[in-house]
């Protein structure tokens, strides 16, 4: 079951919230929509549900696989809707909260109550919560709770599923295990799914695909891969995890960013045209001497090897601070301390010029 | 151990005085005067307080007030149930006229409130000439003790709801419809169990008040014996006429009504608590 949104605007007062979004999620996809609070991602999501409408406009339309749906109120879609603060109806049990889709269903349409039964059965053997069905949604954790108004939405037996920001209330480690375990479910029952981040991260590792929107627009989608290794954009490549940036010009077809001269294989623009480089922790490496790799010196100001790679900041000559990542393997050969002069090297970088074109440079040769 | 700080740094002197002047005025102001309507209804035996009620423009008064309060409270409990979900579940201009505008007739005095129907539905008001031409009687009759009532009664249900339906939101009612619920269906499963002590509480103290209301009904009923008068007007007619176990026999009855009301506020505060998503776990994760 395929989800598609056609030309998607919506407007808040004075604040636009989508302009004029498209979007596709392929049947059995499980998509992240990714950005920044204010992006517009879970107001498209809500559109997508039918809890909210978009602005009038002839060209947008939503679609269930190839049915417009756009009319329908949220009720006769068929989605499962899964809430960041859960939603879970306070005054029932977890059972009555998984039986209710079924139970406020038209008479005609109504399982039996045994078949409610059976169904809620499966789907608390489903989250693993079997021996909870007659508590109260606050006598659980958040985490339990998140699966509980995740069977609810799935009791519906629902054409998609949509998830807003359903880890965003739960601490660090209880997140973890359960997106695994969302993915891993995904991979069960197939189900053509959304999921609403402001997480980089979530959206890398649980998606197939991941959307960035930024201002109310789509700014990249592609793969976790492509989008993490090739980001068309700044806001992209930053919004994607921890980056270091150098300012720098174009001269003379290269690109200057102090002691750093690099190849520019992008567009042709004048020089003294204004040029920024992007280089991830884990694309810096430290030397001892100068080896032949584009790099630039530096002094340790910190290590930092608590964790599953070692931190380590530098000053560079200018006084600009500059991250480097490193596996304990590596560090350990590097043997660098705090107070050190060293060389940064680039192992690999992304040059984008002014007007947010990017080009890949991996490690570009010094000239 | 005592969990207030102040309780150890206060020397015990001070803390003696602050409870006896505590228990003092509560004696002087509130059970006292609770104990001399009982005493004084009980004066000449329980014989002479049960005949107070078989006065049949007792049992009128009584009767009054029942019907007042039965058509009263019901009204103020779709008004009330009406008004806070608006106010807590849209968006609207005007939401902040509408919230002040509920809590006018706590702010008018009972008695401008009753003078507000003279002069809408009194023989000389704005309605009097067409009302007298259909033969309807509002003031000094029956239907204008109640709209008074109604008017005097309306902010309690309303208020109580308010904040605890604007602290709820509106996921849980969301996540019914993307669950295939109507509104209706929403509402009975949703909205009115998340609400329902809160709503019992402003039940409670809106019929406290509709039984006890003197001032609003005093200018709308006309004092007919055995016709518009409520027991609060009755105890009035009577010790006026000095007679005063019939008096306080009556008035014993309201005050036992608040006695009872006090108890149903008290169970039902504590019960409230559950409501309040502050106090519940998920919102302080949340917090967190």
């Amino acid at each position: 079951m395929s989800i598609e949104a056609r030309h998607i605007s919506k407007r808040f007062g004075n604040f636009q919230a989508l302009r004029n979004v498209s979007l596709k999620v392929n049947d059995g996809e499980l998509v992240a929509l990714l950005g920044p609070s204010g992006s517009g991602k879970t107001t498209l999501l809500r559109i997508i549900s039918g809890l909210e409408e978009a602005d009038p406009d002839p060209s947008s339309a939503i679609l269930f696989h190839g049915e417009d749906v756009t009319a329908s109120r949220a009720g006769q879609r068929r989605v499962g809707f899964v809430f960041q603060h859960y939603a879970l109806f306070r005054n029932m049990t977890v059972f009555d909260n998984i039986a209710f889709g079924l139970r406020v269903r038209p008479r005609r349409l109504r399982p039996t109550e045994s078949a409610i039964r059976q169904k809620v059965e499966e789907l608390l053997h489903l989250i693993h919560l079997r021996e909870l069905a007659p508590r109260f949604p606050s006598q659980l954790s958040g985490g339990q709770r998140q699966r509980v108004a995740l069977a609810r939405a799935l009791a519906i037996e629902p054409r998609v599923l949509l998830l807003d920001e359903p880890f965003g209330a739960l601490d660090a480690k209880v997140r973890h295990g359960l997106r695994r375990w969302l993915r891993r479910l995904h991979d069960e029952i197939h189900i053509t799914s959304l999921l609403v981040t402001h997480d980089q991260e979530e959206a890398l590792e649980v998606a197939d695909r991941v959307v960035v929107m930024r201002d109310g627009r789509i700014e990249q989608e592609g793969t976790p891969e492509e989008v993490y290794h090739h980001p068309t954009s700044e806001f992209v490549m930053d919004f994607m995890g921890n980056v270091n940036l150098f300012h720098g010009r174009i001269e003379s077809g290269k690109a200057v960013f102090g002691p750093l001269v690099l190849d520019h294989a992008g567009a042709k623009v004048p020089d003294g045209h204004g040029a920024r480089l992007f280089v991830r922790p884990f694309e810096l490496d430290i030397s001892r001497q100068q080896n032949g790799l584009p790099g630039m010196k530096a002094r340790v100001t910190r290590v930092q090897s608590a964790g599953a790679q070692v931190r380590i900041e530098l000053s560079s000559e200018s006084g600009e601070t500059m991250h480097v990542e490193m596996p304990h393997s590596r560090f350990r050969e590097r043997a660098v301390a705090p107070k050190d002069d060293v060389f940064v090297t680039l192992l690999g970088s992304r040059i984008f010029l002014e007007e947010q074109t990017s080009t890949n440079n991996n490690g570009g040769k010094l000239s | 151990m005592n969990p207030n700080p102040l309780a150890r740094s206060d020397p015990r002197w001070l803390r003696a005085l602050l409870i006896a002047v505590t228990v003092l005025f509560l004696g002087l102001f509130l059970f006292l005067p609770l104990l001399t309507v009982f005493l004084e209804a009980l004066r000449k035996g329980v014989g002479a307080y049960f005949t107070s009620f078989r006065d049949p423009a007792a049992r009128s008064a009584i009767w009054l007030t029942l019907l007042t309060a039965g058509i009263a409270v019901p009204c103020n409990l779709v008004f009330g149930l009406v008004a806070s979900w608006a106010v807590a579940k849209f968006e609207f201009k005007g939401k902040n006229v509408l919230i002040t505008l509920i809590d006018l007739p706590f702010a008018v005095s009972p008695v401008i409130s009753g003078l507000i129907y003279v002069l809408m539905f009194g023989a000389q008001g704005w309605f009097g000439t067409w009302l007298a031409a259909h033969h309807l009687h509002i003031i000094f009759a029956v239907p204008g003790i109640v709209l008074a009532t109604i008017f005097v009664t309306f902010p309690f249900v309303a208020r109580e709801l308010i904040p605890l339906m604007q602290e709820q939101d509106t996921d849980e009612e969301y996540a019914a419809i993307s669950l295939g619920a109507s509104g209706w269906q929403t509402f009975w499963r949703v909205t009115l169990p998340n609400v329902k002590w809160a709503l019992l509480y402003g039940v409670v103290l809106c019929n406290a008040r509709a039984m006890g209301e003197f001032g609003a009904v005093s200018v709308v009923s006309g004092h007919i014996r055995g016709l518009t008068n409520t027991m609060p007007l009755h105890v009035e007619i009577l010790y006026n006429e000095y007679n005063f176990v019939a008096a306080f026999a009556v008035a014993s009855l309201l005050a036992l009504l608040a006695l009872v009301t006090l108890i149903a506020k008290t169970v039902l505060e504590s019960r409230i608590r559950t409501e309040v998503p502050a106090l519940d776990a998920s919102a302080l994760e949340t917090i967190r």
